[in-house]
Formats: structure tokens, sequence, C-alpha cells
């Protein structure tokens, strides 16, 4: 069996999770935002699997699981208020979003 | 087995890095699909099969086509991309693009000065659902009652 070293899974779980947080960063579709956000939640996904690989357990599998559901549900609960915030701006720019301080 | 984690590593990079510098948006989608499969097949490369299907439903699956169903309620359209090109124009991507090169550069700094080999051997489905059923029920509970919340919230939202 050919073995592949854990941390080229780490690394690779890394360079996932900044491209996700540079889209989060720069972006300003809050479409785009999101779908970073699932880019980041993905990567750190990978790294509990990488881990639960390392050490031939099955927790790793359980807690992707676990952020499955939090990636589901915190899409669903997203898009409700991207629909809101575009039927109340007619944008989906986030920068309008700045008018809501105070 | 290693040449084709190597290979899923690397269209996974290249089609992430396609999203985040894509201004229409359903291409971007698209590619996201394409990234979350290539991930799926890490995962069956690292021996867990149960999260590379669930990967490809569910991710790939049922999460893109929420993102598919809201774009094409709110229809865009080219306007949208336009500004979209307007707005990724100039030096936007400077300081956020060093910043995350730096703590990556951090990050693989501090995992090269460890050696581990794995040889990943396959943790099927029934290990994982003795763990789910067993130990972590309480989580599995938690999780439902999650979903639930999103469901009536995103229901909630939604409405007129």
């Amino acid at each position: 069996m050919e073995t592949i070293p854990v941390e080229h899974g780490l690394i690779l779980a890394g360079i996932l999770f900044v491209l996700g947080l540079v889209g989060v960063l720069t972006r300003r579709n809050i479409l785009f935002v999101l779908m970073s956000l699932e880019i980041m939640l993905n990567a750190s996904a990978l790294a509990f699997i990488v881990a639960s690989a390392r050490w031939g357990h099955a927790d790793g599998q359980v807690m992707f699981l676990m952020i499955l559901t939090l990636a589901a549900a915190e899409v669903a609960v997203g898009l409700g208020l991207v629909i809101q915030m575009y039927r109340k701006y007619h944008t989906v720019d986030i920068s309008v979003l700045s008018e809501m301080k105070g | 087995m290693t040449l084709l984690f190597y290979l899923a590593a690397a269209v996974a990079i290249i089609s992430t890095i396609a999203v985040i510098v894509q201004t229409n948006i359903v291409h971007a989608l698209i590619y996201l699909i394409l990234s979350l499969l290539a991930v799926a097949v890490i995962f069956y490369v690292l021996g867990a099969p149960f999260a590379a299907v669930l990967e490809a439903i569910v991710y790939a699956g049922a999460i893109m086509v929420l993102f598919l169903f809201v774009i094409m309620m709110l229809n865009l359209g080219q306007h949208t991309t336009d500004e979209e090109k307007q707005w990724l124009s100039g030096g936007v991507w400077l300081g956020p693009g060093i910043m995350s090169a730096l703590l990556l550069a951090q990050f693989v700094n501090v995992l090269s000065s460890h050696e581990m080999a794995m040889s990943p051997k396959t943790v099927g489905v029934l290990e994982v659902s003795a763990l789910l059923f067993g130990p972590y029920v309480l989580a599995v509970e938690l999780a439902s009652v999650l979903l639930l919340a999103g469901l009536v919230s995103a229901y909630h939202l939604a409405k007129k």
C-alpha cells in the first residue's frame, strides 16, 4: 500500500482554506462571499478527514458529518437573508448593508 | 492511489482559484461543484468512502442546487457581471492576497518540520455509524435540531 505524507493533506486543506479566505476578503457580491465560506468549511472538513485517515479512526468522519450539517443550515439561513436583502435593496452588493449601523 | 491524490488535489486547487476569480456567478458555481467533487475523490483515496459519497450527494448535490435556485430567483443578469468586473479591477487582490499568502507560508513552514507518512486503510460506514449511534448520539440529536432551526428560519426569512 502506497503512503501519502500526512502534511500534504493538511497543506492542501490549508491552501483551500486560504483561497476561501481571500474570496471572503475581496468579493463584494454576497453570493460569492457565501460560496467562499463554503470553501473554507469544506477545507476544515478535509483536515478532519486527513486526521481520521492518519489515526485510522472514524471520529474524523463523524466531525465531517457535523460540519456538513452546519454548512447546510448556514447556507439555508444565509440564502434566506440574501433573498430579503435583494427585496429591500435590489442589489447583492454587501456595502449597502453598512447603513444598517446605529 | 498516490497519483490519484495529487491529481485530485491539483484539480481542487485550480477550480477553487477559478471560483474566486470568476465574475459570472453560474460559472463560479460550476467550478465550485468541480472542486467539491475533486475533494470527494480525495476523501475516497484517504479511506473515507462514506464521507466521499456524502460530499458528492449533500455538498455538490443539495447545497449547490440551493445556491442555483437562489441565483435563478434573483435573476441577476449581465449587469451584475459587469459590476463584478469593475469591483475586481485594480489592487483589490493585493492586500488580502499578500496577508493570506503570509499565513499560508507560516502554516506550511510549521508543517514541514515534521515528517509523518500515512497509509490510509478504509474506515467504512459500519465504524462511522457505530460511533454516530453510540458515543455521539447526543451530537446527532443536536444536529437534527440545528437543521430544524435552519429550515424554520429559512422559511421565515424568505417569506414575503
